[in-house]
């Protein structure tokens, strides 16, 4: 089967060492996590991780499965891009005089919808979001432009539909054939998150 | 009532209510509450709050003084195992720590329920390099189900209830609890115990989908030849006699792995054998000629599947299992029923058609009497001057009746353990089968007769597991655990031995062992023992251990340079297994 980019979305418990636990998971596997990002959720007390791997979907499957067994973890989801809204942030420090200077600076930045977050003598520093092809582009270029210091956020992601994602679900009925335990104050909120 | 009468009786209210309790009672009332009456433990710094507090427990709680942290761990699986129960170690900080690591890695594998409690240096001393100080959650987290630190004592009944929970149901596992000295030390009020019977984030079995159950009656009925194999998911989920009874109404050959080993008595007319590397011949070749493969409670393992993608791709797969995580991992399924067997198998066998497939049966047998004809007759009655492993085992069941308890290490011995031993009674097969941990045998032998002390315990040891760990003889020699331990010694590593012959050219690399005289050995430790090299002693010398009123040792001299056969060797299909 072909890799390609996946998202992992996990909700979990907010406990200790959690990160530990699932990046266990990937690094036993010899797997490389791309990204991880961990934040609160839609729901109080319940954490959110965004994984990005690249990987072939029978792997990813599998590693969902491993990931769904750790106690803490309430669910794991997997998604293909397309299946996403996600984004990625950026930072970028460059010397305020080049900003100055020289026209395509500003113009790309312009272009990359980039803003200026600090404007100091010596050098300016601009945040952009958006995704990874956009933010490696500007970095490109940039770099052109003596940029002194640079740092992109990891992969944060929303799943587009739960509809959709309901039926695609249902494809995967014969190899996942549990429905959804009721089990938790949560789920009798019959939030689409969890029910998916 | 005057105001000082009324205070006194608000203070009798208030004890009446509230215990102050420390942290380390807390932990032994949390034992008593979840039925434990065993401890395989080792004191040290960072636990001995807990281990004073143990000092008035003496009455309710029994501590088995091991002498090395995996010995008490390994005999917290033997107890679990033969007894049904959660095992229970304690152990302090460091290194008592680090030394479960190898007995929590064998029971993750191997699926038993454990709950081992661990001292860790006082909170405020955390990440400073601290005496005994490791950080055994982070060391311990891909060998347990579930671990957890404990900085504040008024946790500690939870967080137990909720170790014992998370160790017995569902696919069972260890769990290791980290308490901090401090914790230990510090007084609360205690509210009682609550034993924990959900967690929200944890789903320990999937709830049964009727569908599939359908669907699999359905396919199984269909079949002309259906194979049933079946792992210790039918023990660990008491369904023994619902396994029984599916297999009766089907008429389905049934073949077990090894750690399946005694859920189905070994004479049962249906029973054709162990599956895997060194399993039986018929089960192995048949596994590539079945139409419907019927597994339940297994996991296929490397070691029972051979070459992956030479196994049973002509079959259709039902295979049921508690663990979602093990449906498609190695073998696709066609139908998977999750769930407990112990739900799922009297579902399966209400919409089975009564069968009789006694024509397919057949064909097993007639592979059996192959291999009784090439193997098994003359390891269980050679002709050689010298025993054999097989042999001895014979006479081990001829004089047990197959109703003892099999203990192994891990070897040679083991997998001839394994192949002929007779089990009558479930839970009678204790061995660390997916980790192959060499040491295993002796001090899983202690636990096992803790776990059932009216049953003969017969531990099954080669001449190198036993050196692994022959410490734990001490623990014998002080408590007095009935264990019969029956050495076989080839005075050779010879499983090892064994590969290098049939595929390293016969360059035997550090495979050639000493033993010191174990009768000597057991003697320092006040057990009786006795050494044979001869077969006419054979029969009196195991009668004369099973006989014996307490531990004892024998040791019995077999054939250096035996192999263990069939075989599947490594990166072959299981029906490409050589009898020779």
């Amino acid at each position: 089967m072909e890799k390609q980019e996946y998202t992992i979305t996990l909700y979990t418990e907010n406990s200790i060492g959690m990160i530990g636990r699932i990046s266990g998971i990937f690094s036993r596997r010899k797997i490389n996590i791309e990204s991880l990002n961990t934040s609160p959720s839609e729901v109080e007390n319940i954490h959110r991780f965004t994984i990005l791997i690249t990987e072939s979907e029978e792997v990813v499957r599998k590693l969902c499965r491993q990931i769904e067994k750790q106690v803490e973890v309430l669910k794991a989801y997997y998604n293909t891009d397309e299946e996403l809204i996600w984004q990625e942030q950026a930072l970028y420090k460059v010397p305020t005089d080049i900003i100055a200077e020289k026209a395509p600076v500003e113009r790309l930045l312009r272009e990359y919808g980039a803003s200026a977050v600090v404007i100091r003598n010596d050098y300016t520093v601009f945040e952009t979001a958006g995704h990874r092809e956009e933010i490696d582009k500007l970095t490109a270029e940039l770099t052109k432009y003596r940029l002194i210091e640079f740092v992109r956020g990891a992969r944060i992601a929303i799943i587009k539909d739960s509809a959709g994602f309901h039926s695609k679900l249902k494809q995967f009925e014969r190899e996942e054939p549990a429905p959804e335990v009721v089990e938790n104050e949560f789920l009798d909120q019959g939030d689409n998150v969890f029910t998916m | 009532m005057s105001t000082l009468e009324k205070m006194e009786v608000k203070l009798e209210e208030q004890t009446a209510e509230q215990t102050t309790l420390s942290g380390s009672q807390a932990v032994l009332e949390a034992l008593i509450h979840e039925g434990v009456d065993t401890i395989f433990g080792y004191p040290g710094g960072a636990i001995m709050p807990i281990y004073d507090a143990l000092y008035d427990y003496n009455e309710k709680l029994t501590h088995i003084l091991v002498r090395h942290e995996q010995g008490g761990i390994h005999a917290a699986q033997g107890y679990a195992r033969t007894s049904g129960r959660v095992g229970v170690a304690f152990a302090t900080s460091g290194p008592g720590a680090t030394n479960l690591v190898t007995g929590l890695a064998d029971a993750m594998i191997d699926s038993n329920p454990i709950v081992c409690v661990t001292g860790q240096v006082f909170a405020s001393l955390l990440g400073t390099d601290a005496f005994q100080e490791t950080d055994i959650i982070n060391i311990t987290t891909p060998v347990t189900k579930w671990n957890y630190q404990v900085t504040d004592a008024t946790e500690i009944p939870s967080v137990l209830a909720k170790a014992f929970h998370i160790a017995q149901t569902g696919r069972p596992g260890p769990v290791l609890i980290d308490i901090t000295k401090s914790a230990q030390l510090q007084l609360f009020e205690y509210e009682g115990y609550t034993k924990c019977d959900h967690i929200r984030s944890y789903r320990p079995k999937p709830i049964v989908r009727q569908e599939y159950i359908a669907q699999a009656a359905e396919l199984i009925n269909q079949a002309k030849k259906p194979f049933v194999i079946f792992g210790q998911g039918i023990i660990l989920g008491r369904a023994e006699q619902d396994l029984k009874n599916f297999i009766e109404k089907g008429g389905f050959p049934a073949a077990t792995t090894v750690m399946g080993l005694s859920a189905l008595e070994t004479n049962h007319p249906q029973h054709v054998g162990m599956l895997g590397m060194h399993g039986n011949y018929a089960p192995n070749v048949m596994t590539n000629e079945c139409d419907v493969l019927i597994a339940i409670g297994m996991r296929f393992d490397d070691r029972v599947t051979g070459r992956l993608d030479k196994y049973a791709k002509q079959a259709k797969v039902v295979h049921l299992d508690i663990d979602p995580a093990e449906i498609d991992k190695n073998v696709k399924a066609t139908v998977p029923v999750w769930g407990d067997c112990k739900e799922t198998l009297p579902l399966l066998t209400e919409l089975l058609q009564e069968n009789d497939h006694s024509a397919w049966l057949a064909q097993f047998r007639e592979l059996e009497k192959e291999e009784i004809k090439e193997v098994i007759h003359n390891e269980l009655n050679p002709t050689s001057d010298v025993m054999t492993m097989g042999e001895v085992v014979r006479v081990l069941n001829e004089l047990s009746g197959g109703d003892a308890i099999i203990v192994t290490d891990v070897g040679q011995h083991q997998m001839v353990a394994c192949r002929y031993a007779q089990f009558n009674n479930s839970k009678s097969n204790v061995t660390s089968g997916g980790l192959g941990t060499m040491g295993f045998g002796l001090p899983a032998a202690i636990g096992a007769w803790y776990g059932a002390p009216h049953r003969d315990v017969v531990a099954i040891i080669g001449d190198g597991g036993i050196q692994m760990t022959i410490q734990e003889l001490g623990t014998i020699m002080q408590f007095g655990a009935k264990v019969k331990i029956l050495i076989l010694n080839n005075e050779f590593l010879g499983m090892v031995r064994q590969w290098q012959q049939l595929f390293h050219d016969k360059r035997y690399s550090f495979v050639n062992i000493t033993s010191p005289d174990f009768v000597a050995v057991a003697k320092g430790y006040y057990i009786e023992g006795n050494k044979i090299s001869e077969r006419k002693d054979l029969q009196t010398a195991v009668k004369t251990m099973l006989d014996h009123d307490g531990a004892y040792l024998l040791e019995v001299m077999v054939g250096k340079e035996n192999n263990v056969f069939p075989m599947v060797a490594q990166g072959t299909s299981v029906s490409e297994i050589r009898l020779k």
